[in-house]
């Protein structure tokens, strides 16, 4: 196991490298210069390729990019043009936010996905399988931001019950301002959740073993926990470490309608304004933290499952 | 009284080329003791037998006609596939599957697989489901139980998983056991065993057996009686020795042919010393 983690962990150096590469491409390709932008319309040309100098952005595009990935082995991201600190201080100031969105909605998502898979699965009733349906396809046809606003609407503006927007000040606020966009967030992997949970315990409740265990005259209900949702809860667990990535891309969004101040909308400011430092650092950090998440993924699923467990 | 009687039980199954009868007219007593062999070729209704004995038919058949009694009262409650009085399960009729590798819960220790019904009905704490458990596996001839009873159906050879399912089919004591081919899945020399296991407590605990299997040697080692079964229908039962000795039927004298040993070996046999090979039979 110890070595297995080894080589996962070490396999992840040239994925960090790829990553790492590729969005300094990107932004390299990109159309724009960031001290122009950073200067304005009526900057004169002297003064750009003063800033320019001064950012280091006149040196050869190789040296750059080496600058760059040494940066990174050494924690350095470099600094930030428009906000005038370094990369590291934004990440400490901004992630949190977006992390415990995270959090919160991988929370929600598994508490709406689960009873509802399981009631459509153990009862195979017309009206659960309506209402998941209903429920899926509708989740599934509306965009987050959508979705965000609508909520806002409903549950913020109209009763308000919720925050429309912002982040509090104490852990109890932030909890209670990531309600709506944690749900907003969760609804957009819920439908894969669902279908994949439902699909995986409509199997192992026609399993073999399900069979037997009813032979024995063991009760339903007993039957839908330990046989049915044991089996099927270990395949759940590898389509949830997947979703999480989907779940990078919804929190990033979602933030930026809720005025969650986390990383999302950094990076939205970040790209407009071509401060490429920052975007390179937020892309390498979440593709380091996808793969972390699917490593943890294949740790838990290994450890609750006997088969990978004790070797199989 | 008979233990058992399946009583005109006619089954039909929506399919995909449309309605379908798979059970026909069905009728099979069985008495409180009897051990019975039912055979016939592929897919003609034995495994749906046991199944609609269980009330465990799959989705999209439904019992037509006829009555399931056990120990004289109708344990199909109103006809329907859902009509079925699950007390019986486990308790008074119970049944061993085909394949162990597949009838075992994967992610549950045996030892728990083997007690979790009775102990839900009993109110057993986990210490003495545990013990149950122990006594249990020792009882089907699985050495050191104590240890065992903590493995994985995967850490388990076949010969000891089945071993494992019947015990788990017979810890509540019940008084009818369904067998659906189980030792099909497994290694030749190990099927020896594994049917000496089932005439030791066939007869140890006076069970009411319903074998199926297409080896008509096995019948011959451990059944008294036979039912033949063709396209749903059961075309001919009797005693072993006269079924195998004057078939009414061609179908029938078909099966008994194809079995290489019935003519001399096993036959003899069949009072009880029966020590003929268990497998070559026909498939
Ligand atoms: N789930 C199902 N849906 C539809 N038809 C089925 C289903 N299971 C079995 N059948 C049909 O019912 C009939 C009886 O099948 P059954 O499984 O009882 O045969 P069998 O005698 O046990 O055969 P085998 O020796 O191959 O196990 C067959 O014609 C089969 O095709
Ligand atoms: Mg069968």
């Amino acid at each position: 196991m110890g070595k297995y983690i080894l080589r996962r962990v070490l396999l992840m150096i040239p994925i960090v490298l790829g990553v790492a590469t590729l969005s300094f491409v990107l932004m390299k390709l990109a159309p724009g210069d960031p001290a122009a932008a950073y200067l304005g319309d009526k900057a004169t040309p002297e003064a750009v390729a003063q800033l320019r100098h001064a950012w280091g952005l006149d040196q050869p595009m190789i040296i750059q990019y080496f600058q760059f990935l040494g940066g990174l082995f050494v924690g350095d991201f470099g600094r930030s043009f428009i906000f005038q600190t370094t990369v590291l201080e934004l990440l400490k100031l901004r992630m949190p936010a977006t992390l415990m969105l995270m959090l919160v909605s991988l929370i929600f998502a598994v508490v709406i996905s689960v009873p509802l898979s399981l009631w459509v699965a153990a009862t195979k009733s017309a009206a659960s399988a309506i209402v998941s349906r209903v429920f899926t396809a509708t989740v599934q046809g509306m965009p987050a931001f959508f979705v965000g606003t609508l909520l806002i609407l409903v549950l913020g503006v109209n009763t308000g019950l919720f925050p429309v927007g912002g982040y509090g000040s104490s852990l109890g606020e932030h909890l209670y301002s990531l309600v709506l966009p944690g749900i907003v967030v969760a609804l957009t992997i819920c439908p894969v959740l669902i279908r994949s949970l439902t699909a995986a315990l409509n199997d192992s409740l026609s399993a073999e073993y399900t069979n037997f265990a009813a032979s024995k005259g063991l009760s339903r209900s007993k039957i839908v926990r330990n046989y049915a949702f044991r089996n099927a809860g270990i395949t759940g667990i590898s389509i949830l470490g997947i979703q999480v990535g989907h779940l990078v891309g919804g929190a990033l969004v979602v933030e930026n309608v809720f005025a969650i101040p986390g990383v999302g909308s950094l990076l939205m400011e970040a790209v407009l304004a071509r401060d490429y430092n920052v975007v390179q650092a937020l892309t390498v950090i979440f593709g380091v933290l996808v793969v972390l998440v699917y490593l943890l993924t294949d740790i838990v699923y290994s450890l609750v499952d006997p088969r990978v467990r004790l070797g199989a | 009284m008979p233990i058992l009687e399946v009583d005109s039980l006619t089954v039909d199954i929506d399919g995909e080329v449309g309605r379908r009868r798979i059970l026909d007219d069905v009728s099979i007593t069985l008495e409180a003791g009897e051990p019975m062999g039912l055979v016939g070729e592929s897919g003609s209704g034995k495994s749906m037998t046991l199944r609609s004995i269980l009330g465990m038919l799959p989705p999209g058949a439904e019992i037509v006609e006829g009555e399931i009694r056990f120990r004289g009262t109708n344990i199909l409650t109103s006809g329907s596939r859902r009509g079925y009085d699950q007390r019986i399960r486990g308790t008074g009729i119970s049944m061993v599957f085909q394949e162990p590798a597949i009838a075992l819960n994967p992610v549950m220790k045996v030892g728990r697989q083997i007690t979790d019904a009775v102990a839900e009905h009993k109110g057993l704490s986990k210490r003495s489901a545990h013990e149950l458990a122990v006594e249990l596996m020792d009882r089907v001839g699985i050495a050191d139980p104590e240890r065992r009873a903590h493995s994985y159906p995967f850490q388990l050879s076949g010969g000891m998983r089945q071993r494992v399912m019947i015990a788990a089919a017979l810890v509540q004591e019940p008084e009818v056991l369904l067998c659906d081919e189980p030792t099909t899945a497994l290694d030749v020399t190990i099927q020896a065993q594994v049917l000496d296991l089932f005439r030791t407590m066939q007869q140890e605990r006076g069970l009411g057996l319903l074998y199926v299997t297409h080896d008509l040697a096995v019948v011959a080692q451990l059944c008294q009686s036979i039912s033949v079964m063709k396209d749903g229908r059961i075309i001919e039962h009797g005693v072993l020795q006269s079924v195998f000795d004057d078939p009414t039927e061609d179908h029938t004298r078909k099966l008994l042919t194809a079995t290489p040993r019935i003519d001399d070996g096993v036959f003899a046999g069949t009072g009880g010393d029966a020590s003929a090979g268990t497998s070559e039979g026909a498939r």
